[in-house]
């Protein structure tokens, strides 16, 4: 009998969380987004993340057993990720081929060269996303205007986001802005990447997430208050160099960013006090190039931008050591 | 800060304490306690009773052990503990249960401290080879000699017991209420503090409530209810959670923030040691698993080996592959029967299959949640990965010899990852560096 006992070092308890339930949990809490982009993008919503959670699968699939020559671990989750997080990322009548680049760069460029899943620098879905930005801004800077394209995918009419009325220049007609309703933002009634536009939903997936403590409330929260203090600062100070925070805080990828992307385990900060500094970066960076860098949008650069700083952060904002808070 | 929520699982909750069978022979390690071992004063052939000491105790951190049974040293040589390394052990066979004279054997309680002095008090729990019965084993009399210069102000009774499964301070508490209390009131005086806080955890509601009820009086004893988290049951956490202070990192000692913390059990064999002259000699055992037929708890002769507990219960499940010595976050697994129970045993712990094997490790994904989970503040990502690069120096840098081992960081990872085996290497290697130093 006592041949058969297994012995291994303590603990000898688990607790339930394990990779896949993890990537599945954020899966989950993303689903909201996504019904409010098939309910205002219909049926390029759909072509577009099936193709790229499919090339996102896939290529991480033939890199591991062809070139890296590991086990594919494609059960754990976190292609499929990426792959949504990559859709959500593009407009939703994007060229199927485009999506294939971006997912390509995703998981061959910024995942798997870097050794795969956990080594990885930069966030794989931002890293495809800005790639396509600067290799076809044409395709990725019109979007289709909600609800009435529904039926279209290629052919979508399209439209401007609120974006790109919130440059502080004077050619732009900001008056254009007046047209969109902040309750639309919240709902999701404007134009805009496949996974952004509506507030509300991504807004209940981060507390989601928080609840099943699969994030900490830290990133999101310290990203969402830079950009309101610092765009209601910049508003007080000159209303013809910011928009209505509001608009800010509700429009681009802000929210997708604050809370699904910037999020991302392995490119993000370790410790609380890290988490915060991060936050605080990538929301002042957003902001410095939302109102004088010359891209409509910086959240993707802001959060890729803090993903290098990322390591420094966790060498130099480690957590309280026990014995050292200060106590009565 | 940090800790995790293990399901509790206290099965056995409401089983009474039921004292075992003495076994036919026992084997008695001289090592039960952290120190140096005590030295075995008996020989082959000699007759010993119940209470008899039978190893002196050797050097400052060190305790009497004290036969558990009455008969014939059958022979004195090694036996394998639950650390898995053999130990000097007398092993005794027994022969009636003739008890020494001097142990008060009647069921009265004395409550009359009033002539003590402190150094009678330590010196009884000396004599009586008290240890920390949560486990540590630390001899209780070095905890209660408070150094020069350094003042206790409050006697901490650690009854959390955050161990999934055990309930074996549960019961005595239930059940030696009153020993309980007097042990905490002779704690006090021979600290020289007069007040003492007995911290229990929520899921003990009813050892809460009588407690509470008793305390009316004892002055100066006050029952903490604590919100349910391990490893609270830590020295260190029980001093935050109780009195707001943190030890401040080693070398420092609880007694730095005027804090002495002994056990609940510890507490109940003070009383017995000074009130009734009763050696630490036995012990309360909870016997238990998910499929175990009937687990309970059992008053136990130390010595006695695990196969008679296990008998006790209606023998090892089918389903059995791990067998704990303790419980499920700090216990160590076991592979020999006849290990025998020993101060620190505070349960048997019979996982099944489904429960008996770590997951397969896969890739760091950074999630952080070890460091979220940690007690103590520290990255145990980092210190896992830097001891596997065997970067000692690196090591010390980012405090591992702060780790207690508690295994929240290990609990919490979601790849299985061996983080903890990691550090306790690592831990190990830099304190013998750092001793090297010091000599």
């Amino acid at each position: 009998m006592s041949n058969l006992l297994t012995i291994s070092p303590s603990p000898h308890a688990k607790g339930k969380e394990t990779v896949s339930s993890l990537m599945f949990g954020v899966l989950m809490a993303l689903v909201p987004a996504f019904l409010f982009s098939l309910y205002f993008f219909g049926i390029g919503a759909l072509i577009t993340t099936l193709v790229s959670v499919g090339f996102c699968v896939l290529f991480e699939w033939l890199i591991a057993k062809y070139i890296l020559k590991t086990k594919p671990q494609i059960c754990d989750g976190s292609a499929i990720l990426t792959g949504v997080l990559l859709a959500f990322n593009l407009p939703s009548n994007i060229n199927p081929f485009i999506v294939m680049i971006g997912a390509l760069v995703a998981i061959g460029v910024a995942k798997m060269t870097f050794g795969g899943l956990g080594q990885n620098l930069f966030n794989p879905a931002l890293v495809g996303r800005v790639f396509l930005l600067i290799s076809f801004p044409q395709q990725m800077t019109t979007w289709p205007k909600p609800i009435e394209n529904r039926l279209n995918y290629l052919d979508a009419v399209t439209g401007a986001t609120p974006m790109s009325f919130m440059k502080p220049r004077p050619e732009i007609d900001h008056s254009a802005l007046d047209a969109i309703q902040p309750v639309d933002m919240l709902m999701g009634a404007m134009g805009g990447s496949l996974g952004e536009i509506a507030a509300l939903a991504l807004i209940i997936g981060g507390i989601y997430m928080i609840w099943r403590k699969i994030i900490t409330w830290h990133i999101p929260v310290s990203i969402i208050a830079t950009v309101a203090i610092f765009t209601s600062l910049v508003w007080l100070i000159d209303p013809t160099m910011c928009v209505n925070p509001l608009y800010h805080l509700l429009g681009g990828g802000l929210l997708l960013g604050a809370i699904f992307m910037a999020t991302d385990y392995v490119t993000s900060p370790m410790s609380d006090k890290g988490k915060l500094i991060y936050g605080v970066g990538i929301g002042l960076l957003t902001v410095i190039i939302r109102l004088w860098g010359s891209y409509p949008e910086g959240m993707s650069f802001a959060i890729l931008l803090m993903n290098a700083v990322t390591p420094l952060i966790n060498k130099k904002f480690k957590p309280t050591r026990f014995g050292e808070t200060k106590t009565k | 800060m940090g800790g995790v929520h293990p399901a509790d699982k206290k099965i056995t909750a409401a089983k009474p304490i039921t004292p075992l069978a003495v076994p036919q022979t026992v084997a008695i390690p001289c090592a039960m306690h952290i120190g140096a071992p005590a030295e075995i004063i008996v020989q082959k052939g000699d007759k010993v009773k119940v209470g008899q000491l039978i190893a002196k105790a050797t050097g400052f951190v060190s305790a009497n052990i004290h036969s558990s049974v009455s008969g014939t040293v059958k022979n004195i040589g090694p036996v394998a503990d639950a650390s898995g390394y053999t130990k000097q052990a007398v092993f005794i066979t027994v022969e009636g249960d003739e008890w020494d004279e001097s142990i008060d054997r009647s069921p009265d309680i004395k409550r009359n401290i009033d002539d003590l002095k402190p150094e009678d008090i330590i010196n009884k729990v000396h004599e009586a080879g008290i240890v920390g019965m949560g486990g540590a084993t630390f001899p209780t009399r070095v905890k209660l000699m408070v150094p020069e210069g350094k003042k206790a102000d409050a006697v901490l009774i650690n009854a959390v017991e955050c161990e999934p499964y055990l309930t074996a301070d549960h019961r005595v508490m239930l059940e030696k209420g009153e020993e309980l209390m007097i042990g905490t009131q002779l704690l006090m005086k021979a600290v020289k503090c007069d007040r003492a806080y007995i911290g229990i955890e929520q899921n003990k509601p009813d050892a809460i409530e009588y407690l509470t009820k008793l305390s009316a009086n004892y002055p100066g004893i006050t029952v903490v209810p604590l919100k349910l988290k391990y490893p609270q049951g830590s020295e260190k956490h029980l001093i935050k959670a109780i009195l707001g202070r943190e030890v401040p990192p080693p070398p420092h000692l609880p007694i730095d923030v005027g804090a002495v913390v002994d056990n609940a059990g510890t507490a109940v064999a003070v009383y017995e040691a000074v009130m009734k002259n009763k050696p630490l000699f036995e012990r309360v055992v909870t016997v238990t698993g998910d499929s175990v037929k009937n687990p309970g708890n059992f008053l136990v002769r130390i010595g006695t080996p695990i196969s008679a507990l296990i008998e006790a219960v209606g023998g090892m499940p089918e389903d059995t592959e791990k067998l704990i010595s303790g419980g499920p976050m700090m216990g160590k697994a076991i592979n020999s029967l006849e290990i025998p129970v020993a101060k620190g045993t505070s349960g048997i712990l019979m996982l099944p299959k489904s429960l008996a094997h770590r997951g397969e490790p896969a890739a760091c994904i950074r999630c952080g949640k070890c460091v979220d989970a940690c007690p103590m503040g520290l990255e145990p990502y980092l210190l896992s990965k830097l001891a596997k690069l065997k970067r000692f120096d690196d090591l010390e840098a980012n405090h591992i010899t702060d780790c207690i081992s508690c295994g929240c960081c290990m609990f919490a990872c979601p790849s299985n990852r061996p983080i903890l085996d990691y550090m306790n290497f690592g831990k190990g290697k830099v304190m013998a560096i750092i001793r090297s130093r010091k000599k």
